[in-house]
């Protein structure tokens, strides 16, 4: 794949993606919530293929503790939408057999705390098995996990550990951040090829956007799983988000709007791949550069991202690329986690910062 | 502390035995199916010993050698049918054989040339895995697939389709083979977990794995289990084709743990010696699967010479081309590391790629980069 090739395919991607509200236009446009959304474009690839099967922890009868499954094993059955026993290695495990046998298994990983147990089937089995096979074997396997925090969660619920994943070869990493994304991203996901961990998240569960529905998998109005969009446009500072925090990017900009900066944010939307075009081609005409995420930021997407911006902007690049995310602790209880995450705040003191130099 | 009943239709003499049970499942095998057995055994045992040889040569690069459980894998092996799928661990050569797998394409992976070797889908028979007990999860997947593909208890035997994966003692420890249990229970899955317990999980014998004799772990999962003579071809074969037969009418899994012994290291990086005793090598010695076999052939007058001088010559065929065709065995070109890592295309792996061929070029007396390195 060539840079131009990249580049043009995002460019054409951000158009309506990046488009303003503006109300429903046609009726295929629904305002829905982000776990909605989810579920429709579940339901969507369930009637589409007869391969599609979801598994997870009470995800059938109750719907999945976020409901993003609600209704989905009353309407395509329980060999089809199946609760699991309680073992995230048995779930992903069995889920490489049946992808084996020619079923395309989606599991639900309930917490982004519980995917621990099936790392190794993970990052071992699941994101190896093509190389290994010298593509014999191809496992189209997606992972759903809600992740993040944000909702005053205990322990272990509240986690954003998506590169570990993307440091494993054979493994793509996705995290949508809009209504409109997930929707069509989940069905982009189930219909690759390749291992997909879709990571979900889980604090903006009930945003609500306008979905167009007709832009399900397939169609040409289908961004691809690939590609970073521009989620505003901007001409001072790039502003890098993606998944919970492009929602507060959005917010830093329209704050920085006001005191006459004007942010650009690229949504990645993918982690791995890393469209590190996109990102390099707006930092190219801003200069500047910011990563927001929630996972800690040592050794995080932003670092990956400083590195790769360095090497291909350094003489466009007015100041360094900043992060700002977690800290190198655990994640923390409840009442501290709003100064954990990256907080409009200290995203404009980041802002500021790039700025000053 | 009681051991469980053993199944054994063979004795070390080479005795037949009479059993209610199993007897009638190995009633039609007739001398010249019993020969074919030995044959199996004979052959797999015959690569062990190339295979050993080649690794002590510098041939390989490492060799788990299956010396002392040729009746475990050939007995099981055989009574597969072809529709049914094998998931093995790492040792199960003689099982290979019975799939229609190239022994030379085992090698593969210890020639380091390959994480594979050979074509799962057109053996029924996956590939080798190396971290203990992920695969038990996958045969079960693979048996709930089945299920799902209406291929089991529909009668037709040509349809009804069994999944069998193979372990050892140590596995029976790791979660996943504990869970690959819950999974298969709950699911009714047509699945066989067929444990070798050759009784040394490298150097841990299995007292460090279990309390209890390993056959009784399967009650406490709902699944029926049964204890076999792992050197006795013929219960291998018998016990394996009931609960294969059990698992293709959809009446659910079968745990068979059948009782054998690793007469030869881990592997060849391994020294037995420093964790167990000659005299226990020497005890197990005298229940050799393959001499069993043979004395019960000799005394019924059916091992005659012309078959035995076949099978020498097939042996030393095999060994021949293991040779061979094991020092020919090139390695891939370097760009093949950048091949097959995504299904789909994948912008880092393909800019990486791009990288490496350029820097390899820029080398003016390197070979071009698609040409095969000589080790």
């Amino acid at each position: 794949m060539s840079t131009a090739t990249t580049t043009a395919a995002a460019g054409t991607s951000t158009g309506s993606h990046a488009a303003p509200a503006t109300g429903p236009s046609t009726s295929t446009v629904q305002r829905l919530t982000l776990a909605k959304a989810i579920n429709v474009g579940l339901r969507a690839s369930l009637e589409q293929d007869p391969k599609v099967m979801l598994m997870g922890e009470d995800i059938g009868q109750l719907g999945g503790v976020f409901r993003v499954t609600d209704g989905l094993q009353k309407d395509f059955g329980p060999d089809r939408v199946v609760d699991t026993p309680l073992a995230e290695s048995g779930i992903v495990g069995t889920a490489i057999g049946l992808a084996l046998r020619g079923y395309r298994p989606v599991c639900e990983i309930q917490f982004d705390g519980f995917i621990f147990p099936a790392f190794d089937q993970i990052t071992t089995q699941l994101a190896k098995m093509h190389y290994r096979s010298r593509g014999r074997l191809s496992l189209p396997v997606v992972i759903r996990v809600p992740y993040g925090g944000g909702i005053g969660a205990v322990e272990h619920h509240s986690e954003s550990p998506e590169v570990l994943f993307a440091h494993t070869a054979g493994l793509r990493v996705v995290s949508p951040a809009t209504p409109a994304d997930a929707f069509t991203m989940i069905q982009e996901a189930i219909a690759s090829p390749d291992p997909v961990l879709f990571f979900e998240p889980k604090g903006r569960y009930w945003d609500k956007g306008d979905v167009d529905l007709s832009h399900a998998y397939g169609t040409s109005d289908a961004a691809g799983l690939d590609h970073a969009r521009i989620a505003r446009p901007g001409t001072d500072l790039t502003l890098v988000a993606y998944g919970p925090t492009v929602a507060t990017a959005l917010r830093a900009a329209d704050a920085a709007a006001a005191d006459g900066t004007s942010i650009e944010v690229v949504d990645l939307r993918t982690i791995s791949p890393l469209d590190t075009d996109t990102v390099a081609e707006s930092v190219r005409r801003t200069g500047r550069c910011v990563v927001v995420h929630e996972a800690p930021v040592l050794y995080g997407t932003g670092a990956e991202v400083a590195a790769r911006i360095s090497e291909a902007c350094f003489f466009h690049l007015e100041a360094p690329v900043l992060r700002v995310g977690g800290f190198h602790s655990p994640y923390p209880v409840a009442r501290l986690e709003h100064e954990y995450l990256p907080s409009l705040d200290r995203v404009l003191d980041a802002v500021d910062r790039a700025l000053a130099v | 502390m009681n051991e469980p009943d053993l199944v054994q239709l063979l004795t070390p003499t080479g005795e037949r035995l009479d059993h209610p049970d199993y007897s009638p499942r190995v009633a039609h095998l007739d001398p010249e199916a019993l020969r074919g057995l030995y044959r199996d055994m004979v052959l797999a045992r015959r690569f062990d010993t190339e295979a050993t040889a080649l690794q002590r040569q510098g041939e390989l690069g490492l060799f788990p050698p299956a010396l002392g459980q040729e009746a475990a894998q050939v007995g099981s092996g055989r009574a597969l049918a072809p529709q049914d799928y094998a998931f093995p661990s790492y040792r199960e050569h003689g099982v290979a054989h019975t799939r229609g797998v190239d022994l030379v394409d085992v090698l593969r992976q210890f020639r380091g040339i390959d994480h594979g070797g050979w074509d799962p889908r057109a053996h029924n028979f996956h590939l080798y895995t190396l971290v203990i007990g992920s695969h038990t999860l996958h045969a079960t997947g693979y048996a709930m697939g089945v299920q799902r593909d209406g291929a089991v208890g529909t009668g037709d035997p040509a349809r009804d389709t069994a999944v069998i994966a193979y372990f050892g003692d140590g596995a029976t420890s790791q979660g996943d083979t504990n869970e690959a249990f819950v999974f298969a229970a709950v699911n009714n899955a047509p699945l066989v977990l067929f444990c070798q317990n050759n009784q040394w999980a490298i150097s841990e014998s299995t007292d460090k794995q279990s309390r209890v004799p390993i056959v009784e772990r399967g009650k406490g999962f709902g699944v029926p289990s049964v204890r076999v003579d792992g050197n006795d071809v013929l219960a291998c074969y018998a016990v394996t084709s009931e609960a294969l037969e059990r698992a293709r009418s959809g009446n659910g899994p079968t745990f068979i743990e059948a009782y054998t012994y690793r007469m030869g290291a881990h592997t060849t990086s391994d020294d037995p010696t420093r964790y167990r005793s000659a005299a226990e090598e020497e005890a197990w010695r005298r229940r050799d699967p393959i001499d069993r076999l043979r004395l019960h052939l000799e005394a019924t007058g059916e091992l005659g010479q012309d078959f035995l001088d076949e099978l020498a010559a097939a042996g030393d065929a095999l060994g021949v081309r293991l040779r061979a065709e094991v020092k020919a065995m090139q390695a891939p070109a370097t760009s093949t590391m950048f091949e097959h890592v995504y299904a789909g295309a994948h912008s880092v792996v393909e800019a990486e790629r791009a990288w490496f061929e350029e820097y390899e070029a820029s080398f003016t007396d390197a070979p071009a980069s698609t040409a095969g390195a000589t080790r």
